[in-house]
Order: structure tokens, then sequence, then C-alpha cells
């Protein structure tokens, strides 16, 4: 009944770890790749969902900064020259025959000139910008409200969702789109800005305008918005998931 | 902790140490802590820079992890902490042929998968966030954290003594086995009433929806990209505390110690005895 000397031991134990350790990486890496696993992690975005729901009220508004918190560079993530000779076409008359249209699910479907937009109320915020992948930064947004663009549309009661069609498709031809829900619609501080501190909107961050949910994550904030659509269900549109980079496995609900 | 089987001499003294609850959450913690902190380094790997405030100006970092390639073509991974610049090629910056800020050891998944690994943290993070609610419960309602966590006044003053058998490698055998040793309780309050609501709420604080919620959040560590930078931290926190636990768990017994966070019964090292004799082989 001989113990083996300690140094064995620990020469065992730190190699059992780390064989434990590989071996569990592995397992992570397989599950990753499983179809029930990341199925039964997608619930934790339902939950959060609820959970940050419940705990913000409706109208809770994202902090607003002062001009002096700026960022002096504002990255412009994804595309910011949509290789699309339609939208460059525009973008060399000034978007002067560019026009928004509003359809879908609504009871009377427009379309606004970028001069008619800005000839609307507007609202002028200093917010902060959170890109999924974690970096922040600050610039000041002026635009029309979606709410009060939606009112005059009046999308019919069974609309749940509102989809943004944009201008810049990716490598394969795939264009980014993104959507929402009333709650976040009708939030005072989502926008469809035309300027960026105090400027026109430049091309790199979204010309002639790009959406603002200012509760979210930048993946939400989509630019280049050409259309907008009141919808039952996100299921036919894109693989079905409510946007660009949703159909790629991020979350839906932007909040975290 | 109360619990005794009949002691006679041919017989190590065995004691019920842990209960059912605190085994769970042991574990729990266990497998949680472990997923978080990998699947959080692939989250911070999608921007490996750590800065102060609320933006992120990219030329003052407080922490970067970058690639650079030389005229010669060759890459070196260049990790700059507070302006001061480190070769850390082949751990950070630069790892196995790509560039990333940690290497694929240390993330799960190994590969760049940003989407993939914040579903992973987030479903932890909820069951790590349980956990917690169960644990506090149990921990307040049983008395447990009175009774077996907070130091009494002779463990206080006990402190020096403490530090100085543990630098020696010298551990509790009989009456002082049966309890937590004052560093012990100091260290497991530290992470569960410090470190665990400091992870917790400086994560919420990076979450959009939740400074619109409560926005003191962002006063309290200021700014999104400080709370960035304080759960980051905090998480390191948490690798050299368990570090330090596992390192303890295998000086005093390893087999003793697992079985009894496994099943609750604990053998009592016996007085002058070393610690790796109050094992059965």
């Amino acid at each position: 009944m001989n113990s083996p000397k300690p140094i064995d031991r620990r020469r065992f134990l730190s190699g059992a770890v780390q064989a434990a350790s590989l071996l569990a990486l592995a397992g992570c890496d397989s599950l990753s790749q499983s179809d029930w696993f990341p199925s039964l992690m997608g619930n934790t975005e339902k939950l959060t969902k609820k959970a940050q729901r419940a705990l913000s009220s409706k109208r809770a508004m994202a902090r607003e900064y002062t001009e002096a918190d700026r960022s002096v560079v504002f990255p412009a993530n994804g595309n910011s020259n949509p290789e699309n000779p339609d939208y460059q076409a525009m973008v060399t008359k000034g978007f002067a025959d560019w026009r928004l249209e509003i359809g879908g699910l609504v009871e009377k479907p427009a379309s606004f000139s970028l001069a008619e937009l800005r000839q609307m109320s507007s609202r002028t915020q200093t917010t902060r910008h959170d890109c999924v992948e974690g970096w922040s930064a600050i610039a000041t947004w002026t635009g029309v409200k979606l709410g009060d663009l939606l009112e005059h549309v009046q999308p019919k009661p069974e609309a749940r969702f509102i989809v943004f069609y944009c201008a810049d498709p990716d490598e394969d031809g795939q264009k980014y789109y993104e959507s929402v829900d009333f709650d976040e619609a009708y939030h005072p501080q989502t926008i469809l800005a035309y300027g960026m501190n105090g400027q026109a909107l430049p091309v790199a961050h979204g010309a002639p305008i790009r959406l603002r949910v200012e509760r979210q994550l930048g993946y939400k904030q989509a630019k280049y918005v050409m259309k907008i659509e009141a919808v039952e269900s996100l299921d036919a549109i894109g693989d079905g998931k409510g946007g660009y980079w949703e159909d790629q496995g991020y979350e839906w609900y932007a909040g975290i | 902790m109360q619990e005794q089987t009949p002691n006679t001499e041919s017989q190590p003294e065995r004691i019920y140490r842990h209960t059912l609850p605190v085994r769970i959450w042991h574990w729990t913690n266990a497998i949680s802590l472990f997923i978080l902190i990998m699947t959080g380094l692939q989250i911070f790997n999608a921007h490996p820079a750590l800065y102060w405030g609320d933006r992120s100006d990219r030329d003052k970092p407080l922490l970067a992890m970058r690639a650079m390639k030389a005229e010669t073509g060759e890459i070196t991974g260049v990790t700059t902490i507070l302006g001061r610049q480190f070769d850390t090629t082949g751990v950070f910056g630069y790892s196995g042929d790509k560039v990333r800020g940690f290497p694929s050891w240390a993330t799960i998944p190994s590969g760049k998968w940003l989407s993939m690994g914040r579903q992973w943290h987030f479903f932890f993070a909820w069951i790590l966030a349980l956990n917690v609610l169960f644990y506090m419960t149990y921990g307040f309602g049983s008395r447990h954290v009175k009774k077996d966590l907070v130091p009494t006044g002779p463990d206080l003053r006990n402190i020096p003594t403490a530090v100085k058998d543990h630098l020696l490698l010298r551990h509790e055998t009989g009456e002082a086995a049966k309890r937590y040793n004052v560093l012990q309780k100091l260290s497991y309050l530290g992470v569960i009433f410090g470190l665990l609501p400091l992870i917790v709420l400086t994560g919420l604080t990076m979450s959009p929806t939740m400074d619109a919620a409560f926005p003191f959040l962002l006063d309290l560590f200021g700014g999104r990209q400080s709370a960035r930078t304080i759960h980051f931290v905090t998480c390191f926190l948490f690798v050299g505390f368990i570090a330090i636990h596992v390192s303890q768990v295998i000086l005093t017994g390893f087999f003793n110690n697992i079985r009894s966070m496994l099943t609750g019964w604990f053998t009592v090292p016996t007085t002058g005895a070393a610690h790796e004799q109050s094992e059965t082989h």
C-alpha cells in the first residue's frame, strides 16, 4: 500500500486535468455543430427579451450624450459603399429621385422623398452605438421619428413587425435587411436618420437614411434603407430570422 | 458540518461536510464559470481591445492585441498594455497562423465564431444567475453564510498565522480541518459578494436595453467601455481564484476533497499526519 510520491501524483493530476480540458473543449465544439444544443440555447433569447422588457419600461430612454462626447472617428462597419449600380446612380444624383416606400400591412401605403422627410418634424439625439463586437462610438443623429411615419400609413391590426429593406448587397448579392417589433418602432428615440453630426448622412454611414434603434446593438441600425414594410410574420423574408445577421446566427432580440 | 460517524482508534473520523445545496451550487458554478470564461474570451476576440469611458477611441486602448506584418513578411502578435508593447506571438494577437486575440485553446468555440460564443455565454449566464439566486436563498435561509463563511473574531486575529501556514503549505488537521480557515472564508465571501455581483452588473451594463432601464449602471462603472474592461478584469480575478482554489484542493488531499464535494463526506486529516495520508489508496 505504498502511496505514489506526491510529485508523480501531481504530474498525473495535471496530465489528467489537461486531458479532461481537451476533451471538454472538443465536446463543446461538437455541441456547437449539433442541431439540438444551439436550438436549446436559442431559448435564452426569448427569456432575455421577456426579462429585459419586464425590467425596462417601454419608454425607457437610452442615454443621450453631449456633442463634446462624440467619437472623433466613428467606424463605418459592414458595407461602407454599396456595390450596387442602382444605388451608385442615386448617389450621383444626390438622392433627388430616391423615395422611401412604406407599404405591406398598412391602411395607407405612402412614399416620401428625402426633401419631404426633412420637412417633417425631426428629432436630434447624441447617442452611443454599441457594436455586437464590443466597441462603442458616439454620434449625433437627426431624423424623423419612425412612429410619426407609421401614424401616416396606419399599420393594420395584424401587423407585428416593421421590416427595413436596404440597398447594400454582400459578396453573394444578398441584401441587408432588418426588422423591429412595435415596442421599438414606436419608441421616441427610434428614428430614420438623414443627418449625422450636423451634416447630411454620409454614404459610409448609410445615406440617404439609416435606422437608429437606440436600445439595441449596432446590427439593428440598418443603413441605406430603401423600403419599409409592416408584416405579420418574418418567416417569408430572407432566411426567416428577421435580418441579415439574424439569418447567420445572431439573435433577433439585440438588446444585449 | 455537525454530523459525525462513530470515531474509533482504527478508523479516521469522517464528517458530513458539504450539504446538498452547497454541492449543487459548487458544481453548477464550476461548469458555468469554465464555459463563461472561455466563451467570454471568444466574444472578446471579436474586438480584442479594452477602453475606459463610454467610447472606444481606437488610438487610446488600455489593452489591445494585434497582429503586425514585418517587411520580411513575418507576422507577429503584439499586445499593447497602457502604451507599452509586448511581443506575444503564439499566444496573444497571432497564434496558430491566425490573427486572433486569445488562442484557440482558450476559447469556446475554438474557431472564430462570435454568434455561437454569444449563445453559449448568455445561456450559461442565465444558469449562473439562477444558481446565485438559489444559493443566496439557501445561504441566508439556512444560516450557512453566517455559520460557515463569516469569520469569527479569533479567525480574524489568526490571519497572519494563516497566511504564514498557507505559504509554508501547512494545512489544518483535526478539529480545525472541519471548518473553513479564515483565508478560505474571506476568499469565498469575496467571490460570492464581490466578484459575482461585479461580473453580473458589468455584464448587464454592456446591454443597451439595460442601460436605458437602469442608467445608474453607466455612472456606477464609468461608462459602457469601462464596464467591459471591469468585466474582463473580474474574469481574470475568477481565473486567479480558480487557480488557487484548485491548487489548494490538490495540496490538501485531492481525492478526499473531491469526494466530500460529491458525496458530502469528508475524512478529517489527523494531527501530525502529512496531508496526503488521510486518503485511501
